[in-house]
């Protein structure tokens, strides 16, 4: 996939969440059998405002309040998909998304295949995710891993407006199913300028946030400012830190991580999600499988606990990690 | 391969005749009929066309010799393990007989009879219980999904898809099976919520067969009347003799009709029984006993019908005798085909999981030809 051939000219000022709706506004006007539905979306426009002004603007055929029940979000998301439409489901939280893992995990990347690409499905589940923002209890898990094991899915998480504009245009557009998780911490935390009018950011490639050469940072979403902080820290001390935003763990871009490591030889992995099982692991076993021969330290992983998200406003960071661990983590190889 | 005659839903009661839904099955809790298992009926005047009648019959001839069939060559290694409906064909061809090919159906795995039906060609059918890929090649002139294993999950797919097509404007609806253990499911009640809330053209068959594998219907759900769930969202239930393919064909060409002129769902629980085994690879014997199963087979939904059709001069020993070796040929043909169609190959399994395969899918295909020594 390539990005838009005419490069937009103008830009304006947006935090990501606007630049969100930014996209979603450019999907539906471009594209007529785009539909956007969920719990809040239409009349109210999202619980953080995704959806702000959609439903007036394009009506509520096609922008439209569903009943409370995520596995027929997924599940009717489906049936729209392989009836032709492009439906971008809402859940209203990454953690409130466990009722329709079944229709997740049964059938979402399935139909491609069970049907020989006679039926395929450009679907985009769009969730809010992640920690920071001393949510109550249940709002701020980071299910990424569960969603990047299911096979015929596809997995991006952005870190900044100008991203999360293409990227979700580029998987709204995608001929496959594609879950785009939104980081709660990023939504309205950042402003930037991002270009006016349609173009794409394309899926499974990496961006390179910081260059440096003496350690490389594995990172996306919500920890990738975290992983800066640390990464500026770390050049204080004469460290030079490359910080890597993955944007995509589903295709992932492993060439981009290889070839950094291959000139830093030390990795540190950051997500904020459980420790066991989470796709930190599955990035560090790449780097053990495919650079070993260029290892000069441990891979590190910087993630949350393996304890439920914790509602404890008072010591949510602890479970979190925030520059501190990762630059602690940065020292530890350093130390090899 | 011989066309049997299509069914059209010319017999289908107009729009303006819908605002008495449902006009021939009140709610009650004794299921709507039109023959009684004696093969007699009492308001000849309800029936559908002679025409309709001589076509439903075909149908359940056909997907009965695919049942049978099926046996055989399952215990001759011809075929997988498969899941048998015989006794349940006027449920299956009396819902999809009311159906076109614009219109969507999603089966559950027992609904190979409903597939058929609406024209899933026998060849591919088969190599979909010889767990070929080819059986996974679903024909493009059809909206049939493969058959769904998963519970319940259908049904949500179905309102989507039947909100597509109110949203293109077209007058096409969905239709979707479940069985008397799935309707327990939570999807189940969410779809039919949606459905009545978006007033998606859905259809909604509840086949109560009476057994979820060995659970009976008495130890599923306190509940006897299950088309009754509909009223908890607002939208009609039916409760008709599955086994009356007349009596399920005209329910459900109203219901379809209904939803064609905008009027939304409709909950139809057919009344029915699994005479067989849950699959070809199950012992019933080892959870019910031949008196839970008494009275069934002289209800059959084929014999019934049979008996009106000689009655009424519609069908007659010869002609009956020639539709079934008509129906045999057609299939014999089906299986040359089925057994032409090649074994996959190893690397196949990671074709079409997406449009344009991941660097990851490429490397993994790279060693499978290594595994394979290709």
């Amino acid at each position: 996939m390539t990005a838009t051939q005419t490069p937009p000219t103008a830009s304006t000022t947006r935090t990501m969440v606007a630049a969100i709706n930014d996209a979603l506004a450019i999907a539906l006007e471009r594209d007529p059998t785009t539909y956007l539905f969920g719990e809040d979306v239409g009349v109210m426009g999202g619980v953080f405002r995704a959806s702000d002004g959609l439903q007036a603007r394009f009506g509520t055929d096609r922008v439209f309040d569903t009943p409370l029940a995520e596995a027929s979000i997924v599940g009717m998301g489906i049936g729209m998909g392989l009836a032709g439409l492009r439906p971008i489901a809402e859940i209203q939280f990454a953690g409130f998304m466990y009722p329709a893992l079944d229709q997740i995990l049964s059938h979402l990347g399935r139909y491609r295949h069970r049907t020989r690409s006679r039926y395929s499905l450009p679907m985009v589940i769009r969730a809010p995710y992640g920690g920071g923002v001393h949510t109550p209890e249940q709002h701020a898990d980071s299910p990424e891993a569960i969603l990047a094991h299911v096979p015929g899915v596809k997995v991006v998480i952005p870190s900044t407006p100008t991203d999360a504009k293409g990227l979700l245009l580029a998987a709204i557009e995608d001929p496959d199913p594609v879950f785009f998780l939104e980081a709660i911490k990023l939504y309205r935390s950042n402003k930037e300028s991002v270009p006016d009018g349609h173009y794409t950011v394309p899926l499974g490639k990496a961006r390179i946030v910081t260059e440096g050469s003496d350690v490389t940072v594995v990172t996306y979403g919500g920890m990738v400012e975290v992983s800066v902080k640390a990464a500026e820290a770390a050049r204080a001390h004469g460290i030079g830190v490359e910080v890597i935003d993955l944007r995509t763990l589903v295709p992932m871009d492993l060439e981009t991580v290889l070839n950094s490591v291959a000139k830093t030889g030390r990795a540190v992995v950051v997500t904020e999600a459980p420790r066991t099982g989470g796709f930190h692991s599955e990035i560090s076993a790449n780097i053990a499988e495919h650079a070993i021969d260029s290892l000069r330290a441990p891979i590190l992983r910087v993630t949350g606990y393996d304890a439920p998200y914790p509602p404890f406003t008072a010591i949510e960071d602890v479970y979190r990690p925030n520059a501190v661990r990762v630059a602690r983590a940065i020292r530890t190889v350093m130390g090899y | 391969m011989t066309k049997l005659s299509a069914i059209s839903n010319t017999a289908a009661p107009t729009p303006d005749a819908l605002t008495d839904f449902p006009r021939h099955a009140p709610a009650t809790d004794i299921p709507f009929q039109l023959l009684a298992p004696d093969g007699t009926a009492p308001n000849p005047d309800a029936l559908p066309d002679p025409q309709i009648r001589l076509s439903l019959y075909r149908h359940m001839r056909r997907i009965r010799h695919f049942d049978e069939r099926g046996w055989v060559l399952y215990r001759t290694g011809r075929l997988g393990v498969f899941p048998p409906f015989k006794g349940m064909e006027g449920s299956q061809v009396g819902t999809a007989a009311a159906l076109t090919s614009d219109d969507w159906l999603f089966p559950t795995y027992r609904d190979t009879g409903a597939a058929l039906t609406l024209g899933l060609p026998i060849a591919r059918t088969l190599a979909y219980w010889r767990t070929s890929p080819h059986g996974w090649h679903m024909p493009e002139h059809l909206k049939v999904l493969p058959f769904y294993i998963p519970i319940a999950t259908q049904y949500p797919h179905a309102v989507g898809a039947a909100l597509a097509e109110q949203r293109k404007g077209t007058k096409n609806v969905a239709m979707a099976y479940i069985g008397d253990g799935g309707s327990s499911e939570g999807d189940f009640h969410e779809a039919l919520n949606f459905a009545g809330a978006l007033n998606a053209p859905c259809i909604f068959i509840l086949q109560n067969n009476g057994w979820a594998i060995s659970v009976p219907t008495r130890t599923q759900t306190r509940a006897v009347n299950l088309a009754r769930r509909a009223d908890g969202y607002g939208i009609p239930g039916v409760r008709v003799d599955g086994n009356d393919v007349l009596a399920t064909y005209q329910v459900t060409a109203e219901a379809v009709a209904r939803a064609r002129a905008g009027q939304g769902p409709t909950l139809i629980e057919t009344v029915t029984y699994r005479i067989a085994a849950h699959t070809v690879a199950d012992d019933p014997t080892r959870y019910r006993t031949d008196a839970d199963t008494a009275g069934w087979a002289e209800k059959d939904p084929i014999t019934r019908l049979r008996v009106h059709l000689l009655a009424e001069g519609i069908l007659t020993e010869d002609s009956d005798a020639a539709l079934l070796k008509e129906i045999a040929e057609e299939f014999e043909a089906a299986l040359n085909e089925a057994d032409t169609y090649p074994e996959p190959e190893p690397a196949e399994i990671l074709d079409h999981v997406f449009a344009e395969p991941t660097p990851q899918l490429v490397a993994q295909r790279a060693e499978i030809l290594r595994e394979v020594g290709e």
